[in-house]
């Protein structure tokens, strides 16, 4: 059926839209920006803040734009007087009750309500009276919630409940006192929260922010008794550059190397390492339980938000998850027992450090069961995000846009081209099946592209006949899609053999941890294919292409581990599971 | 209906109106008991039956709580068209203890106050409406002279932060700042300026909001500042309130001449705000009392205990 087009006028110019377009779409088709704060495309459309309202002819008060449907002869003004000292009250109003402590704010100069304060010439001390004043949550290892500088927007709201189904956060109290938390006012630590960070790349503000650990990096690096390594996981190249102005998705994997040795990190290694690994024991694991009559499907176990996911939603479900630790700590583990060994150092003086796209990181490398070389000694001692390593480089002064692009350190900076796309979604059963593919047959595969996993899709579905066996695949992104894949496992239906899932809507690329963009962008510009293209693009270029070709892989099992799987390999690099329930 | 569907009873965007999709996105009609009420006996009794009561435009009966300073309080219902004069004096006895009619707020929180000049108004929707007040809940609320109207203001104000859902930016934060304006007024405070500041607050209010609730929360606001600007005047500029009722502006006094010195309003005092002065008004035999105005908390117990009116508020 034919799309009815609407024609309607806004700042005297006609307009022609589909039905159904907002005031706010149809504006920006005109090529005019009508600002916003709550609104998040696809799923926060609330109205709430006012800050998007425009003159409606007819219509008694103002509209915002931003859920009021267009009409037939409708004519639109969006920045009249009334209209535009309408918003700049409106933000006013939310600076009078924020804690304007711009100058040190994580978020100065990438704050959506600091730009439109800026734009509308707002006086900031215009409305006195009483402020909020609420306690931080600081009670997880992974973020810090500053209610003080909360706006209400309500985008991690929706984020929480909308792409991951997890909602352990909501308005509570009324009026004024109106303010995100958990329910009943528990901390977040106390509750089924899995640490995606979702909420903090889509605050507008300095609200929410991953809890810091560039202040334990720093003191790492200037201790003389530390030997200090770093890591960086495969989407946080082509995230980096944009916290040094790049276009979205630039990869910047040479000069991140150099900037990192210019940090002074005693080795500079790629967590892509620990990527390609995971691939040699997860292939194993699961050419393994297909053979033997394991647990199927299996589930990957990369993304630790989505571990704390099934833990507290599906304990039941957790024989289906693949027993191998997560690149991340495969890569500290191996650094902590095999590298350890190789350059004569006790493991307890090694301090490694990953950088991460990912805010659940930091809770993984807490859990229990996550230290190879013994008790005391964690695989991994810190998890910077993208943002807070850009945040070092600028505080270090290194001058980001005019490095040199330079390798990783041998050897665990030696990595394939299926490493690399673990960082977006379909990524590790892509790998995956590049290697359990030439495993199973012996055979060399005449392309490595599994395209039919490719792409931003929530969920993802794909059948191979890998020499006579049949292997059905589903991958999901975001955890709401997962949960869908999870109820059918419950009720006996699933279909599948093997299943990725990646917490983050699109993959690491869109992790928590990840350089934030505004709404304006976030509903303009698909980031998440954007950052994807850059994965693929360097998947191409690599000249090896799939895990078990990893010549350093090799070596570490030659002189090392054995085979994949074996009893070394076990206690190094496969991990355990709670049963936490909700 | 966001209540009934389980979620936080916060208003939803229209359109959609409810009509169309409303409650779990089914047509829903949403409307209040009187509405339902008035529609069961307009299909017993036919249209005709209804319209033969009330005015053109405002056919029927309308329910009225009658409270306030008058003599009978209750429910009443009333033609629609039945003037404010009739309602008060007829119907409602009248203002009590001889004092002065002053103003009758109706429509409740959201609606405004009339003052005796439209006292022959006949009572109406769209009457209502052009003199800045509303038919609303159906509250009237009558008060005489004793009343301030920037006291009432606030008092509405007051239900209107508490009921605030939270959802939007100008009702959560707008009407809060607009009632501490108003806390600036009634404390002496507050200047010319922010006299303007606070009346274009209330435009940008009645504007912006999401919901009903914070489009008509500034109404006592303005229809208090249309009809009795003066009032508000009198607390910035003389820092008084005429009608005696703002704490913050009020000074008790003892007119030393008429004080016998008994000292039963020093034995009353909570706060020692009293003591006796060595002055002897002609014809007494003890020496007058004196408030201390720092330490007077202005509780009125003085006032209220003397038998000789020699303690007077101003």
């Amino acid at each position: 059926m034919e799309t009815k087009m609407i024609n309607l006028k806004i700042n005297g110019m006609n307009v022609t839209v589909p039905e159904g377009y907002t005031i706010l779409q149809a504006a920006r088709q005109a090529g005019i920006k009508i600002p916003t704060l709550c609104y998040l495309k696809d799923i926060n459309a609330i109205g709430a803040c006012r800050v998007c309202v425009v003159e409606v002819k007819g219509a008694r008060s103002l509209v915002a734009a931003c859920v009021f449907p267009v009409s037939e002869g409708m004519e639109v003004i969006t920045n009249s007087p009334r209209v535009m000292n309408s918003r700049k009250t409106t933000l006013e109003l939310l600076l009078s009750d924020h804690k304007k402590e711009c100058l040190s704010c994580v978020r100065n100069r990438s704050c959506e309500l600091q730009s439109l304060a800026l734009e509308y010439g707002c006086d900031e001390n215009k409305y006195k009276g009483a402020t909020s004043n609420y306690p931080l949550d600081e009670t997880t290892p992974y973020l810090v919630r500053d209610n003080n500088k909360c706006i209400l927007c309500r985008r991690c709201v929706a984020a929480c409940k909308e792409y991951q189904s997890v909602a352990v956060i909501g308005a509570n109290a009324r009026g004024f006192d109106t303010h995100i938390a958990c329910a009943f006012e528990n901390p977040l630590s106390s509750v089924a929260c899995v640490g995606c960070g979702q909420c903090i790349t889509v605050c507008p503000t300095g609200a929410l922010t991953e809890k810091s650990e560039i202040d334990n990096v720093l003191a790492a690096l200037a201790d003389p008794n530390k030997y200090v390594i770093v890591g960086t996981a495969p989407s946080v190249r082509v995230g980096l550059g944009e916290e040094f102005n790049s276009p979205i998705g630039t990869e910047v994997e040479g000069k991140m190397a150099a900037a990192l040795r210019r940090m002074g990190f005693d080795n500079v290694f790629d967590v892509d390492f620990g990527a390609d690994l995971t691939i040699m024991e997860e292939g194993a694991e699961f050419i393994s339980r297909v053979q033997n009559g394991g647990v199927l499907p299996m589930i990957t176990s990369c993304s630790p938000a989505w571990i704390k996911f099934i833990e507290h939603n599906f304990p039941d479900q957790l024989p289906h998850l693949s027993t191998c630790k997560s690149p991340q700590q495969m890569f500290g583990a191996i650094i902590k027992t095999y590298y350890a060994e190789k350059i004569g150092k006790d493991p307890k003086d090694i301090y490694v450090v990953s950088v991460m796209p990912c805010t659940a990181k930091k809770f993984e490398k807490t859990r229990p069961d996550q230290n190879a070389a013994g008790e005391g000694i964690p695989d991994i001692d810190a998890v910077l995000t993208t943002r807070e390593l850009a945040k070092m480089i600028k505080r270090m002064g290194i001058m980001f846009n005019d490095l040199p692009s330079e390798k990783f350190d041998d050897p665990l900076g030696i990595s394939t081209g299926a490493a690399v796309i673990f960082g977006v979604t379909g990524g590790v059963m892509e790998a995956a099946l590049r290697t359990v593919a030439e495993k199973l047959t012996g055979e060399e595969l005449p392309s490595v592209d599994f395209t039919e996993v490719r792409g931003t899709k929530g969920i993802k579905e794909a059948e191979y006949d890998i020499k006579g066996l049949k292997v059905k695949v589903a991958v999901a992104s975001g955890l709401a899609n997962a949960r869908v894949l999870l109820d059918q496992i419950k009720e006996g239906k699933s279909p599948y053999h093997f299943i990725e899932i990646m917490s983050c809507p699109g993959g690491c690329v869109n992790g928590g941890g990840q350089p934030i963009r505004t709404a304006d962008e976030r509903n303009n510009v698909d980031i998440k294919s954007t950052r994807a293209a850059s994965i693929y693009a360097l998947d191409k270029s690599m000249p090896l292409r799939k895990s078990h070709e990893n010549p350093a892989i090799i070596e570490v099992y030659k002189e090392y581990l054995g085979e994949p799987n074996s009893h070394k390999a076990h206690h190094i690099l496969h991990t355990s599971y709670i049963k936490r329930g909700l | 209906m966001t209540s009934i569907e389980g979620n936080r009873g916060e208003p939803r965007v229209r359109p959609p109106f409810p009509a169309n999709k409303g409650l779990f996105g089914k047509p829903t009609v949403l409307n209040n008991v009187e509405t339902y009420a008035n529609i069961a006996q307009i299909i017993l009794k036919g249209a005709d039956w209804f319209k033969s009561m009330g005015t053109e435009k405002s056919s029927g009966t309308k329910v009225f709580a009658l409270g306030g300073k008058i003599v009978n309080t209750g429910l009443v219902e009333i033609p629609m068209g039945t003037t404010l004069r009739e309602v008060i004096e007829d119907i409602g006895g009248g203002v009590p203890n001889g004092k002065k009619f002053k103003a009758a707020q109706t429509g409740g929180p959201s609606g405004g106050c009339i003052p005796a000049e439209h006292f022959d108004i006949p009572i109406d929707y769209d009457n209502l409406i052009s003199i800045g007040s509303m038919m609303g809940s159906g509250g009237m609320i009558v008060m005489d002279e004793d009343n301030c109207m920037v006291d009432i203001a606030k008092f509405f104000l007051t239900f209107t932060v508490d009921e605030s859902c939270g959802k939007c930016t100008p009702c959560r934060i707008g009407n809060k700042r607009l009632l501490e304006y108003l806390d600036k007024i009634t404390s002496g405070k507050a200047t010319l300026q922010d006299l303007d500041d606070m009346e274009k607050l209330c435009y940008y209010i009645k504007d912006n909001s999401l919901c009903g609730l914070g489009q008509t929360a500034p109404n006592p606001v303005l229809s208090t500042l249309r009809y009795f600007r003066d009032e508000y005047i009198a607390h910035i500029v003389d820092k008084k309130c005429p009608a005696g009722v703002c704490k913050s502006l009020l000074q008790y006094k003892i007119v030393k001449d008429s004080c016998i010195g008994c000292g039963m309003c020093q034995r009353q005092c909570p706060a020692n705000a009293i003591s006796r002065t060595d002055y002897i008004a002609p014809g007494k035999k003890l020496a007058a009392m004196e408030i201390d105005p720092a330490k007077c908390v202005k509780c009125g117990a003085c006032m209220s205990t003397c038998k000789f009116k020699a303690i007077i508020k101003e």
